[in-house]
């Protein structure tokens, strides 16, 4: 039973899960409705189980899976925090759950009344004028937000400004982001103390200057305090500049985007507000913008008029769409009943606990390992596995070996700017001794890494299969079952 | 203190006492201080499980929803049957709170779900390969014209009208930016001007790099997928469909038909409506172009022992490795709405998505003879339809039709007379104008071709009418009929339906 067999290898002739209702129209041969040569001739090859079988098959998969709930998941840049149940339930209630996005605007009220204090709030929360909840991801989002900042330069005339400035420690989106939105990337270096370096700003800037995007707190999980000059550098030069919302989760409250200087910002619903990532998604990347942006959000935007919510096209300056309906509704439907089970106080203490959480553990670990930016930091921090490496012992190996123990691993080898990174992002919803006693595994590895090197190097032994052969996954791709 | 944030006062003191602070407010000494945030966020207060539960249950109430109301809507969402386990497996916290399948040996779970999932999608398309999903149809198509464009090295792409609205509205948002151009090309009784596609082709020939089509198209249409990819390939360009999975267990896949991408919107398979979203798209191609393809893609390959295991595999194309040269940008994308579907095809199986699919083809043919019985509607093409249809209301507004049959507790089909126009015309006209002059050239590069042939091809004669509908679709009602739909309800449906005068 537990041998690991693929949904097709379970197929056997003539089993079947499903059940559906005799036809109840008079049926007629589907030839008469549809030329013979745009039909089918053999039957699609779909596997042919029962129910108990798809139910023992997917438990069966569901325990070689690692999640939120199995345990921690300090995943940094990720920010997997504990998902509640409640904003699940919401979710699957038949009044939000079975809502066709074509029906007529009084009979989605309640959907309206949703989106409309969505972009209400995120706008408080970052200090924005309005939102726009389309966006699918926090790429989508980035992408939405370069459109809309092109879009805005060209509006002015001002059409030579090809060019978007991005810190070298920046998440790999950025730079996908700006140029699937049809620009060029300049990057610029940190400077010693993890910021973006001024001097080599000031150089980067010019007529040619889009914007700038950046992170803040940064991917190595530090405050970048020069903010307020680097705004006024990029605004300086005719840029604008996007604020990649990723570690929003350290700011709750305690900043705002809006109020250091940024015009563009996206927040991942799926991290900062507890939505669960769905094993790589779905997410949500809503994008606010400062007033003078707002004609170029994306259509259509939701109002309330004689207290009746609508969806309003009306935008001649719109970017146009980025998906279809109105975004990953359900997502953003967990997201609104997060922050209106959080209010003010509860999210502005998600954050300070966050960054306690994140100190707390950085200082634990400090002194096991080499530490590229010794300072306060803010949601996450980043290591080195310089030492360890030295003597042979990888990132990647303290990683694996951290599978033994039941932890999901940091985030390894970003970002880059960092050798041999491990970047730790502990969020709020873990609990004092979950962190001792992660911080006394990391620890114990770190010893092991010295006195018993092989140990850890060819780690893990508990997982369900040990390390992949990806090298020949990517040689001889086997992409579908029966290649 | 939360109930989600475990950590208690005593705590608290005891963290920020082993890191030497005296406060949380130190902690965020490095934000300058005039840039911190002082007061309190304007938002509501925080509210008990029990008050949540509750608001929520009011907000929900304020939609109508397709459980109560039988529902004819359909134009790119439907309400098809979610066997009940699909719930029960996306619903596991393994596969929902866990994140991209980074760590495979304790990934395994969902990685081996997504490569059944890829594997399900090449079948049904008749594929070589498919990646682990794309947000949705819309960006699933923009996606595959990216692909086309950098396959080929051309940089225009012909777009059937016959393509939702919102899709052909993502791609034209997408291409005004990164350079792709877009001819739209107009139909001939509700399918794609074959004769118009082929003059283009052949006036340039080294320009196009891909023809998508939509079918069954937005209308309900079905599209003779096979002609337009030889059509296609006899220029050198690639052909792209957008189809609807379910009619695949019915109609010749596109792979059979030559085609080179398939894309499409996957919440047909066990997705809820959910007012739009999440759904996820699939996208699905010829092996020659899997190094092209956007997104994660899930392989198979043996570990240390020589087990067999799952990875995310070619992953040189993507952009945590690439960065600005990666062939998308996604990251995240709609893992758990690609489970869904695995979980949906897995259990219709080969029979059972040929029978729902043979029970949408009957239901909507029977829907569409009543209407057209009760002499009040008429047809507005002869091309075949699979679930979904477009009719002509003669003797009063389809928003009166509607208005009547939500009355009755019945969600009505599509108006599609004030949908083109309210949701189209204000918002690209504008768009589309400056849009011609500035970022597309819309056929004026095409060497000595003539530029003004094309523009008739681009948009709507109604979309070039200020404020007007485009005529083409005034009193049209776009009906879908799915295999939950009883006769009982077509009946009362068309009865209802017929039952005003002006």
């Amino acid at each position: 039973m537990n041998e690991n067999k693929i949904i097709f290898e379970l197929s056997r002739t003539g089993r079947k899960a499903y059940s559906l209702p005799a036809c109840d129209v008079p049926v007629k041969p589907a030839e008469t409705m549809v030329p013979g040569e745009y039909i089918r001739a053999d039957a699609t090859e779909l596997p042919e189980v029962s129910e108990v079988d798809i139910a023992r098959h997917f438990t069966h998969l569901a325990h070689r899976n690692h999640g939120v709930d199995s345990g921690f998941y300090p995943l940094g840049s990720c920010t997997m925090k504990y998902n509640p149940k409640i904003d699940e339930d919401i979710a699957n209630l038949d009044g939000f759950r079975s809502v066709h996005p074509y029906q007529q605007e009084d009979t989605v009220q309640g959907c309206l009344q949703v989106l409309y204090e969505m972009d209400r709030m995120l706008s408080a929360i970052t200090g924005m004028e309005r939102f726009c909840l389309q966006p699918a991801a926090g790429a989508h989002g980035e992408l939405t937000g370069m459109m809309i900042i092109k879009a805005y330069h060209e509006s002015r005339g001002d059409t030579g400004r090809r060019k978007i400035i991005i810190p070298d420690s920046a998440h790999g989106t950025n730079p996908a982001s700006a140029a699937l939105a049809g620009f060029e990337t300049v990057e610029v270096k940190s400077d010693a103390r993890g910021g973006v370096d001024l001097e080599a700003l000031a150089s980067a800037v010019g007529p040619d200057t889009a914007g700038l995007m950046l992170t803040n707190p940064n991917t190595l999980g530090l405050f970048d305090e020069n903010i307020a000059r680097i705004a006024e550098i990029v605004h300086g030069a005719g840029g604008l500049l996007y604020y990649d919302g990723a570690n929003a989760n350290a700011i709750l409250g305690k900043c705002r985007p809006g109020d250091m200087g940024f015009d563009v910002v996206h927040l991942n619903l799926h991290k900062t507000f507890a939505t669960p990532h769905g094993g790589g998604g779905p997410g949500s990347g809503p994008v606010g913008v400062r007033n003078e942006l707002v004609p170029f959000l994306p259509r259509p935007t939701v109002e309330l008029k004689d207290n009746k919510y609508l969806l309003d096209y009306d935008h001649p300056l719109s970017i146009g769409r980025v998906k279809s309906f109105y975004g990953n509704f359900g997502v953003i439907l967990k997201a609104y009943a997060y922050i209106r089970t959080m209010g003010p106080d509860g999210l502005r203490e998600v954050s300070e606990t966050a960054v306690l959480n994140a100190n707390y553990l950085f200082g634990r670990l400090k002194q096991y390992f080499t530490v590229p930016y010794d300072r306060i930091c803010k949601h996450e921090f980043v290591l080195s596995g310089e030492a360890q490496a030295e003597k042979g012992v990888r990132t990647l190996d303290i990683a694996k070996r951290l599978l033994d123990f039941g932890y999901h691993p940091p985030t390894v080898y970003f970002p880059m700017i960092v050798h041999e990174a491990i970047m730790i992002e502990p969020t709020e919803t873990e609990s004092r001794e979950t962190l001792d006693s992660f911080a006394d595994t990391l620890i114990s590895i770190a010893r092991e890494a010295e006195e018993e090197p092989d140990k850890v190097r060819n780690a893990p032994y508990t997982t369900v299969v040990s390390r992949l052969d990806e090298v020949k996954a990517a040689r001889n791709p086997v992409l579908k079952w029966g290649d | 203190m939360s109930r989600y944030i475990p950590d208690t006062e005593e705590d608290r003191a005891r963290m920020l006492d082993a890191i030497g602070l005296s406060s949380t407010e130190e902690l965020f000494s490095d934000i300058p201080e005039e840039l911190r945030f002082k007061g309190s966020l304007e938002l509501p207060e925080s509210m008990a499980e029990l008050e949540l539960a509750s608001h929520m249950k009011t907000l929900a109430g304020r939609n109508a929803n397709a459980e109560a109301y039988p529902c004819f809507l359909g134009a790119g969402a439907y309400d098809h049957f979610i066997p009940s386990i699909v719930g029960h497996i996306i619903s596991k916290p393994e596969f929902y709170t866990a994140y991209t399948p980074y760590q495979p040996e304790i990934s395994q779970g969902m990685l081996q779900a997504i490569f059944e999932y890829q594997t399900m999608i090449c079948r049904l398309t008749g594929m070589d390969v498919s990646n682990a999903s794309m947000y949705d149809g819309a960006t699933a198509l923009v996606e595959a014209a990216l692909m086309a464009v950098r396959s080929t090295g051309r940089s225009r792409v012909l777009a059937a009208t016959g393509i939702h609205p919102e899709y052909r509205d993502t791609l034209r948002s997408y291409s005004r930016f990164n350079g792709i151009k877009i001819t739209e090309v107009e139909a001939v009784s509700e399918t794609v001007d074959k004769g118009r596609l082929e003059s283009i082709l052949s006036e340039s020939p080294d320009d196009i790099a891909a023809i998508i089509i939509q079918s069954p198209n937005f209308y309900g249409y079905i599209e003779d997928m096979k002609s337009v990819a030889e059509l296609a390939a006899k220029y050198g360009a690639l052909s792209i469909a957008c189809v609807d999975p379910i009619s695949l267990a019915l109609l010749k896949p596109p792979g059979e038909c030559g085609v080179d991408i398939v894309t499409g919107e996957g919440q047909s398979l066990g997705n809820p409506l959910s007012f739009g979203g999440p759904y996820l798209g699939f996208l699905a191609a010829k092996k020659e172009l899997v190094r092209k393809m956007p997104g994660r893609i899930v392989g198979q390959t043996t570990d240390h022992e020589g087990r067999r295991g799952f990875t995310l595999t070619l992953q040189a194309r993507e952009q945590h490795i690439r960065r600005e040269k990666a062939v998308s940008n996604i990251c995240s994308n709609e893992a758990l709405n690609a489970l869904a579907a695995a979980a949906y095809l897995s259990v219709m199986g080969k029979e059972g998505l040929k029978e729902a699919a043979n029970l949408c083809l009957q239901k909507s043919h029977y829907a569409c003879d009543r209407l057209l019985e009760t002499g009040k509607f008429v047809k507005i093409s002869d091309a075949p339809f699979f679930k979904e249809f477009t009719v002509k209301s003669l003797n009063e507004p389809v928003s009166a039709i509607n208005e009547r049959l939500l009355k009755h507790g019945i969600i009505g089909g599509l108006e599609l007379g004030r949908f083109d126009a309210g949701r189209f015309d204000a918002g690209s006209l504008d768009s589309g104008r400056s849009d011609h002059g500035r970022f597309d050239l819309g056929g004026a590069d095409l060497g000595g071709s003539d530029p003004r042939r094309f523009d008739t091809g681009r948009f709507d004669a109604g979309k070039l009418n200020p404020g007007g509908r485009d005529p083409g679709k005034k009193d049209c009602w776009l009906v879908a009929v799915t295999e939950k739909r009883t006769k009982q309800e077509i009946d009362r449906f068309v009865a209802i339906a017929a039952g005003g005068d002006r």
